[in-house]
């Protein structure tokens, strides 16, 4: 998927590792390069302008005030610009914003959908894997050292975040994913994420959250989904399953998931869950 | 300016406090008309003068402006190391509030509109005073109040408001922001609301009630227009502020769950109301900016504005649009329709960029003079134009979900605010300074203040974007170790400190207009509007005679009657009068 987009430019940022991250990426990428022709062409205008006309004599120039030809076709022009800005808009919108239903299984979508429930909370991260009992969570730790708790995930599956806020606003933002959205009380957001390769990617709260904003880091391993599966096996062994009692106290109590995987039946409660837990 | 008898005059219209006394010569007018008024500090704090108010609104708003850049550097300078210890987190966090509180409620909008339009617009309509000058009075007393209320934050126990000049619920409430800082810039943003709303209706006033005769409304100068739609936005926008900070005092203070989820309140509403005053906000800021430029650019192109009616419907359609565009601000909260506010805001690009293009046509085949005011103008428009396009990128949801909250975004916006507030703001006070003052500001002084601004400008936010690019999150006091982080970072302080030492030479060269004053004359850049009629500064009620206002550049006329501008007559406005007036001067 990605090699058929090498040619596009980053201008600086990621090409994106997951699917969604991947798209927008393109969008980007997209409307940088019309950006850097028409800001191009306007700047250049501008030059020379400020060069050719420069005062060379006391002489009045002509005094022209208007051209509705002119005026017209740079109004209808930047109309049209936008108008195709706006389809690329929405057609990779949809597909950034496509989530999983909560009757999807094996069958319908190829591959187990892995639900997590990412709580934000004043100053950390908890990961729930309600089909799997595993639970990760990271509170402030300073210092340099601190790269707060891993999300773990398996490559080439879909993996459904329910993002939710213990207490106020935060952002979950990952570089590599070119994605992110706040974790909001008394808002549950749903959305997919496919990572593409394997690897570590760093994370961080991008919504100012208070004291120790800037200390809420987390990051996201991707891995095999045979991997994925060890590892999930090897946190329940260690004990780090959900139920256990919560740092952060009652506000922190993590909803249900809405796929049981790996066989993927529904039930959802997730809702009314959040909202208690916000 | 000469005042000689073959050119047609017409008597000033008299101010709303009595009869004023008209003299019929041009330069020594304010010196027959005698106002005996209080002198000084009493004059300060007593005068109505829309003059006296504007000046002192401009003082206030720069001195704040100052106050909020030192916060800048203090912010730029923690910022040079991954684990910078000059800053708390408290004392950083409450620093990046105040600098964002203190730009945009109490510099950007009351320096324009308190300020530059209380001075301009009633010069440039021919009207002695404001319509309401003890409002006028009123307003800047609020805004000084306010100014004082917010930044007596920092002297309270639990130091200043630290939840970012946006105070999104529930980080604003009584839990998580306990202390009087926070409640001490609640109540600023109810007293320079109020300042702000009195303004706009002054303005508004003003601008259809006492324009002299021969004004019409297509003959107002850009300035004036801009103002005039500033101010409608004004009152659509700031009510709604005031109504979301007295439900967030109300939450904190008397039990009410607006915006908590315990109480069965909302907190995303705070964050539509605040948007809903918010992006009509940016535009508050940016139209009188975009008057400023448009006033400059044509005279010292020595030509009329190319496009004046589309520069009027374009105004008018960025002021519409605006308030169609505030969950631009919110896609990451997943709860908003994105394609409808996404194309609201893409839209916004279009009456934008039919205002590069009449700047440009402005400048085109002219004889441009390279003087401060229009440096700083053309400074604005690279500003500008780059502020522009990233913000087209803002609009489109995906893109924003990647760069949101990212120092890509802090880039954008200073790009646009310092474009408009900081280049075309002090192009606007460099250019009408001759005028408020009747001395000039030294040319080789302002050039100075405006390469190093320049340059330090672009230092100071290319770095950021790639910054965001690259994953830094806004509003962080440390960063996690990355080198590529820091050499950016350093760079970017380097670009502050610049911009901070460009002003040196602008205090410079204000002692030096103090101290060895070059006279200015009524008309020093051989302006177009109205108010280079008059004397510098103008007399007590601004004019004892005007010139017949035909165009929007009725001085221009006066001064270059064979260059005059092609005049469309509408219908009933008197043309046929002016017909014989001009047939009488031949």
């Amino acid at each position: 998927m990605l090699a058929g987009c090498n040619w596009y430019p980053t201008y600086g940022a990621s090409r994106g590792s997951t699917a969604q991250g991947s798209d927008t990426f393109k969008l980007y990428s997209g409307m940088m390069t019309a950006g850097i022709v028409v800001g191009g062409i306007v700047a250049a205008l501008i030059i020379w302008s400020v060069f050719r006309y420069r005062r060379r004599s006391e002489e009045i120039p002509h005094q022209f005030h208007e051209n509705l030809a002119i005026e017209a076709v740079y109004t209808l022009v930047p109309i049209l610009i936008v108008l195709a800005i706006f389809a690329f808009t929405v057609i990779t919108e949809n597909k950034v914003m496509a989530t999983q239903p909560a009757t999807a299984t094996v069958t319908s979508t190829g591959t187990p959908v892995v639900d997590i429930t990412v709580t934000a909370f004043q100053w950390g991260w908890r990961f729930d894997y309600p089909n799997l009992n595993v639970d990760v969570t990271g509170e402030l730790t300073n210092g340099p050292d601190n790269h707060g708790p891993q999300m773990v995930v398996p490559v080439g599956q879909t993996v459904q975040i329910t993002l939710v806020s213990a207490d106020v606003i935060h952002g979950f933002y990952v570089r590599d994913f070119n994605f992110s959205r706040y974790a909001q009380p008394g808002v549950v957001n749903v959305f997919d994420l496919n990572v593409l390769h394997q690897g570590t990617y760093d994370g961080q709260c991008t919504q100012y959250c208070g004291l120790y904003h800037s200390q809420m880091l987390f990051s996201v391993r991707a891995v095999t989904p045979s991997d994925f599966r060890a590892w999930a096996a090897s946190e329940v062994a260690a004990g780090h399953t959900i139920p256990r009692p919560s740092p952060i106290g009652a506000q922190g109590t993590a909803p249900a998931g809405t796929h049981i995987t790996p066989s993927n039946a529904l039930p959802s409660t997730s809702t009314a869950t959040a909202k208690a837990a916000a | 300016m000469t005042t000689t008898a073959d050119r047609p005059e017409v008597l000033a219209p008299e101010a709303p406090g009595g009869p004023g006394h008209h003299a019929p010569e041009g330069d020594h007018a304010h010196e027959i008309h005698e106002h005996h008024g209080p002198t000084g500090i009493l004059k300060w704090l007593t005068s109505t003068d829309h003059k006296v108010i504007g000046q002192s609104y401009m003082i206030t708003a720069l001195v704040v402006f100052f106050i909020s850049g030192f916060m800048a550097l203090l912010i730029r300078t923690q910022l040079m190391s991954p684990n910078g210890s000059l800053l708390s987190p408290q004392v950083y966090n409450e620093l990046f509030t105040m600098h964002g509180s203190v730009m945009l409620y109490l510099f950007a909008g009351p320096f324009a509109f308190g300020g530059l339009a209380n001075y301009i617009v009633p010069l440039q309509i021919g009207a002695p005073d404001m319509a309401f000058p003890r409002l006028n009075a009123l307003s800047y007393w609020l805004f000084l109040g306010g100014s004082i209320t917010m930044l007596s934050g920092f002297f309270v126990s639990g130091g200043a408001a630290s939840f970012a000049w946006v105070a999104y619920a529930p980080l604003s409430n009584a839990t998580n922001s306990p202390g009087a800082g926070a409640d001490l810039w609640l109540m600023s943003l109810g007293l320079t609301g109020f300042s702000a709303i009195f303004t706009a209706v002054n303005l508004i006033a003003t601008i259809f009630y006492l324009r002299a005769p021969g004004m019409t409304m297509f003959r107002m100068p850009i300035f004036t227009w801009n103002m005039l739609v500033t101010g409608i936005l004004i009152l659509i926008a700031f009510p709604v502020l005031f109504s979301a900070v007295v439900m967030l005092f109300c939450d904190r203070h008397f039990g009410t769950h607006i915006f908590t989820v315990q109480g069965g309140g909302v907190p995303v509403l705070w964050q539509h109301l605040f948007w809903f005053f918010g992006h009509p906000e940016v535009y508050i800021l940016a139209l009188p900016y975009f008057g400023v430029v448009t006033e400059i650019i044509p005279v010292f192109s020595r030509k009329p504005l190319f496009g004046y009616r589309g520069m009027v419907v374009a105004t008018m359609s960025i002021a519409a649009l605006s308030t169609g565009v505030w969950a631009h601000h919110m896609f990451t909260t997943g709860v908003v329709l994105l394609p409808f506010f996404s194309l609201l805001s893409l839209l916004i690009a279009v009456p934008t960029g039919i205002k590069f293009f009449n700047w440009i046509g402005t400048m085109w085949r002219g004889q441009i003079a390279f003087r401060v005011p229009m440096l700083f103008s053309v400074g604005f428009l690279f500003a500008f134009l780059m502020g522009g396009v990233t913000g087209v990128l803002l609009a489109s949801p995906p893109v924003d979900f990647q760069t949101h909250d990212t120092y890509f975004v802090v880039a954008h916006f200073h790009q646009v605010l310092i474009g408009t507030t900081v280049f075309a703001g002090f192009a606007g006070f460099y250019y009408w300074y001759p005028k408020m003052y009747g001395r000039m500001l030294r040319e080789s002084l302002g050039k100075l203040h405006f390469w190093l601004l320049f340059i330090g400008f672009w230092l100071a936010f290319i770095p950021q974007y790639l910054l965001g690019l690259d994953g830094m999150p806004r509003r962080i006091v440390n960063y996690p170790q990355s080198p590529s982080w820091q050499t950016l970072n350093i760079v970017s302080t380097v670009g502050a400190y610049i911009i901070g030492f460009s002003f040196l030479f602008f205090f410079i060269n204000l002692f030096v207009s103090w101290q060895k004053p070059v006279r200015a004359g009524a008309n020093p850049w051989d302006g177009h509007a109205l108010e280079w009629f008059t004397s510098s500064p103008p007399p007590h009620h601004n004019y004892t005679h005007l010139p017949l206002i035909r165009s929007e550049r009725p001085t221009w006329d006066y001064n270059h009657p064979e260059h005059r501008t092609i005049v469309h007559a509408p219908r009933g406005s008197g043309a046929g009068r002016d017909r014989e007036l001009e047939g009488a001067n031949r």
